[in-house]
């Protein structure tokens, strides 16, 4: 299936969630997505019988204005790729777990959520991956200060230029 | 009679511990030698490389790429690379994309001499471990040669590589790959992959269904391992591997069921094979002179917008999310690491196995810990 | 009597005189200069095993191994056991110090213990027990008790592991390998080590191992259960280094560790001797060992150590060459094959005995 033909599909399949959809580079699609209607759309995906989808990777991004995350899905028996994007609020990142349709996405949801601080309602083990448990903030924002000490070991290093 | 009182025992398994492949930490949860649950506990390794991304340049970030899994330095190069080189829309010279591919081949090896190396140190076994690294060794040298590392190659450039082939490169390379092919396989499989001691202790352990191995986004080795095949050099092509003529070696319960431990080993066997038939055609087809970069600008700037590329890893693939704003250094670089999958699904894998057999688990996935953390 | 005290209390007596408290003193001192030498000789195999063993793994391994102390790095051991001595002997705060303190020596003494019995070829043994073998047997088990205490008093929970792994492993292990020495008793009828030897000679076909088809299967059972009862490779799961980081003796330092490590190796050699002894003919060159003059006395003992030290090596070979089993895999084959296997040789000899009159498939049958 071409690009265009996977647009068109995915159009007709979950045409309400849809916010925009376009061609990426490197043979991808970019479809963004209501937030609301991630399980939704990413239950479509997995078990259309002509999409036949597994999830790939997944990230989180801090727009700035707003967050995001991202799925990139990839189809085994049809060799077709697709990424998910969808908008979250920059106060109150939120967004539904999809855990429950790709069990593998349990470390990947952790880690964006240790890193950007996006919560994953729905996830069994929504706890930190990468970074200490007492660890503060998520260095992945953009707005994130690297903190001076961490248990009283000092973080600052001595500026060489004063 | 009193019924007798059993407690379950938690042990520390790591960071610091000998079968744990770098610095990672497994809380397991035993009664007596069968496990009941044994849970990662990563990010002892985590360098916040994704971080550095945000304000490095992006021909500054090339070397980092070396340290997400050094055991394959170009592996990361190569894959950072493409990604930059396919937003931008830069051509890469002929003759650097044949340089990359035996770079990238020859990486491959020399990671899975440490791999199915590692774990059969991990089995009991040092020998073949030695042998394994005396092969190693000798692709030391070739990358030494090639670009002047041994462990951190940083040879891949955006738009081609940083140096052409030094002399005598090419008859060292033909005569090591000839080396590999017709005696050390051989040689490493009577010493130890036909051995019934690690058939018993390979054969139906650590059973990953295909199913089940694509639904915790298993790559690479560990999914093909589960007789599912798939490799991106053939079925999402990149740099110049549709050119070649290689096989995919796929699990096939060779000993025992599909999927289990002996497969996921078997597989990166033969893959040295495939591998140094790809190098040999790449050493025959290579042009002999030509660019090996393509000028880009000191300042480097790619346009606005997003990328996913994904690269066959010796542990997988390694994706490369990349997202530019236009400016110096990437907006974001997400990347996804085949150990990382690898890793989530232990805890699953591991509940009922024996504490050797998690052992035989973590070392058939081949995994590397700092890939884990980045 | 014949053994070394009683010529040691001989000429003791031929020199001084003879009276009821100075034979008191000869006794003493004539077993005292052989248990000395036995502890010295069995410290210095096992120092010197160590030696060979990273030689061999050098010449497996593609590498060279130790060659730094002395000529070819041959005085490496002693520089080692020097080391060893130099270094802190660290007793962790919470472990049970007089229990850490003591299995040391338990699991060294149950080596050195073996040694009182081993017939070293000729003369050359300290005492020639009646019930030799059993001795053998049983102060080999003592290991056991020094492993599993170790393990306890370190309280580290991979020490502990590695303990009751070694337990478990022994106990189970004890069996195939004393079934295996009770065939060659069924044919000698005594346990004296010395008798077992003498009815052996010097030539391969008047060895206990080609006595019948089932003692040679008992030798190669007696190889497999003493490779478990010492710890090897591939059964080397107290210590498993990949899964138990080091095993029972994980929080031990200086010459405590030293005294395992002096005490796994000597055990190697301790198992090789009673192989070579009970199996392959031991240092019986076909002469009296007792009438003999000193220089075939001394050409037994080199007979004897001809015999055991390559089987040493091959016990170094195999830990260099095969992986680990897993223990239940090792615990399966020890009650699922090697016993059964056991017994049917024990069962078996004993029918050979009455069917063929006692007489050897091959060196009685002409005579």
């Amino acid at each position: 299936m071409e690009q265009h033909e996977l647009i068109e599909k995915v159009k007709v399949t979950c045409q309400d969630s849809i916010v925009r959809i376009e061609e990426m580079p490197n043979d991808d699609v970019l479809v963004e997505i209501k937030k609301e209607e991630i399980l939704s759309v990413m239950d479509i995906l997995k078990n259309d019988p002509e999409l036949k989808f597994s999830i790939s990777n997944h990230l989180g991004v801090d727009n700035g204005e707003n967050y995001a995350v991202i799925y990139n899905l990839y189809s085994y028996p049809f060799k077709h790729k697709i990424t998910v994007k969808a908008c979250l609020d920059h106060e109150h990142p939120e967004i539904d777990s999809v855990e429950s349709i790709f069990q593998g996405m349990n470390w990947f949801e952790r880690e964006t959520y240790d890193l950007l601080g996006i919560k994953f309602t729905g996830h069994s083990n929504l706890k930190r991956l990468l970074l200490p448990p007492d660890w503060e903030g998520h260095p992945l924002r953009k707005d994130y200060v690297y903190p001076d000490f961490y248990n009283q070991i000092d973080n600052r290093r001595p500026d060489l230029c004063d | 009679m009193a019924e007798l009182v059993s407690q379950e025992m938690f042990l520390n398994m790591g960071p610091h511990h000998p079968s744990t492949h770098g610095v990672l930490r497994l809380i397991v949860q035993t009664d007596g030698e069968i496990m009941r649950r044994a849970v990662p506990d990563v990010g002892y390794l985590h360098r916040g490389i994704e971080k550095i991304a945000e304000r490095v340049t992006y021909q500054g970030f090339m070397p980092y790429t070396d340290r997400i899994d050094y055991v394959s330095a170009f592996s990361g190069n190569l894959g950072y690379a493409l990604t930059v080189e396919r937003l931008a829309g830069i051509e890469v010279p002929e003759k650097a994309e044949y340089l990359r591919v035996i770079a990238a081949e020859l990486a491959r090896m020399g990671s899975h001499f440490i791999g199915f190396g590692a774990v059969l140190l991990d089995l009991g076994a040092v020998t073949p471990f030695v042998h394994a690294l005396r092969e190693r060794e000798t692709y030391n040298d070739l990358m030494e040669m090639l670009c002047g590392a041994r462990l951190t190659h940083n040879y891949a450039r955006i738009g081609g590589v940083s140096h052409d082939l030094p002399e005598g490169f090419k008859e060292k390379t033909l005569k090591f790959i000839d080396h590999l092919e017709y005696e050390f396989i051989d040689e490493f499989n009577n010493l130890i992959s036909f051995n019934s001691i690690l058939v018993k202790r390979f054969a139906n352990v650590g059973v990953v269904s295909a199913e089940k191995a694509i639904e915790y986004t298993l790559v690479g080795p560990n999914l093909r391992g589960s007789g599912v095949q798939f490799d991106l050099r053939r079925d999402d092509p990149y740099s110049i591997y549709d050119r070649f003529d290689f096989e995919i070696p796929v699990g096939k319960g060779k000993f025992g069921t599909v999927g289990d431990c002996y497969d996921r080993y078997w597989i990166r066997i033969q893959e040295i094979r495939e591998s140094c038939r790809i190098i040999r055609q790449a050493l025959e087809q290579m042009p002999e002179k030509g660019e090996i970069r393509t000028k880009i600008p000191k300042v480097f700037k790619p346009p606005k917008g997003e990328i996913y590329v994904r690269t066959e890893c010796p542990r997988g693939e390694m994706g490369f999310y990349l997202i530019s704003d236009g400016g110096k250094s990437p907006y974001r670089l997400k990347i996804r690491t085949g150990s990382f999958s690898a890793m989530s699904i232990l805890e699953e894998l591991s509940q009922g196995v024996m504490v050797a057999d998690l052992v035989a688990i973590i070392g058939s996935f081949d995994i590397v810990a700092p890939e884990i953390d980045r | 009597m014949h053994n070394l005290a009683s010529i040691i209390q001989s000429i003791l007596k031929e020199l001084f005189g003879s009276s009821p408290s100075l034979d008191l003193l000869y006794t003493f001192l004539g077993y005292l200069v052989p248990c000395l030498t036995v502890v010295t000789v069995i410290g210095m195999i096992g120092g010197i095993l160590t030696l060979m063993e990273r030689k061999v793994a050098g010449a497996i391994q593609n590498r060279l191994g130790p060659n730094r102390v002395g000529p070819y790095g041959s005085l490496q051991w002693i520089a080692d056991a020097i080391k060893l001595h130099l270094k802190e002997d660290i007793i962790p705060a919470l472990a049970d110090k007089n229990l850490f303190r003591l299995a040391p020596y338990i699991v060294f003494v149950g080596t050195v213990l073996t040694g009182l019995v081993i017939p070293f070829g000729g003369s050359f043994i300290v005492v020639d027990l009646n019930v030799g073998l059993i001795f053998l047997i049983v102060a080999v088990s003592l290991v056991v008790i020094g492993l599993l205490m170790s393990g306890w008093a370190s309280n580290n929970k991979w020490a502990l592991l590695g303990g009751i792994r070694s337990a478990a492993q022994i106990v189970s292990y004890e069996i195939p390998s004393a079934l295996a020495l009770l065939t060659v008793i069924l044919i000698t009828g005594s346990f004296s080590m010395q008798k077992i030897v003498a009815e052996q000679g010097l030539f391969p076909w008047q060895w206990f191992i080609f006595y019948n088809p089932f003692t040679f299967i008992a030798f190669f059972i007696f190889g497999i259960a003493s490779l478990a009862e010492l710890n090897r490779v591939p059964f080397d799961f107290p210590e498993a280094e990949s899964e138990l980081v080091s095993g029972y003796n994980v929080e031990y330092s200086s010459m405590r560790f030293g005294f395992f490590f002096a005490a796994e190796f000597g055990n190697i050699f301790v198992t090789a001797s009673i192989a070579t002894a009970v199996f392959l003919g031991g240092g019986n060159i076909g002469l009296d060992p007792y009438e003999s003059g000193i220089g075939y006395q001394l050409l037994m003992v080199l007979v004897f150590f001809a015999k055991a030290i390559p089987l040493c090596f091959v016990s170094l070979w195999v830990r260099w060459t095969l992986p680990r089993l897993r223990i239940d895999q090792m615990m399966s084959m020890c009650w699922k094959y090697l016993i059964p296997i056991s017994f049917v040789c024990l069962t078996c000899t004993a029918l050979w005995m009455l069917v063929f009159n006692g007489n050897g498939i091959f060196w009685r049958m002409s005579g």
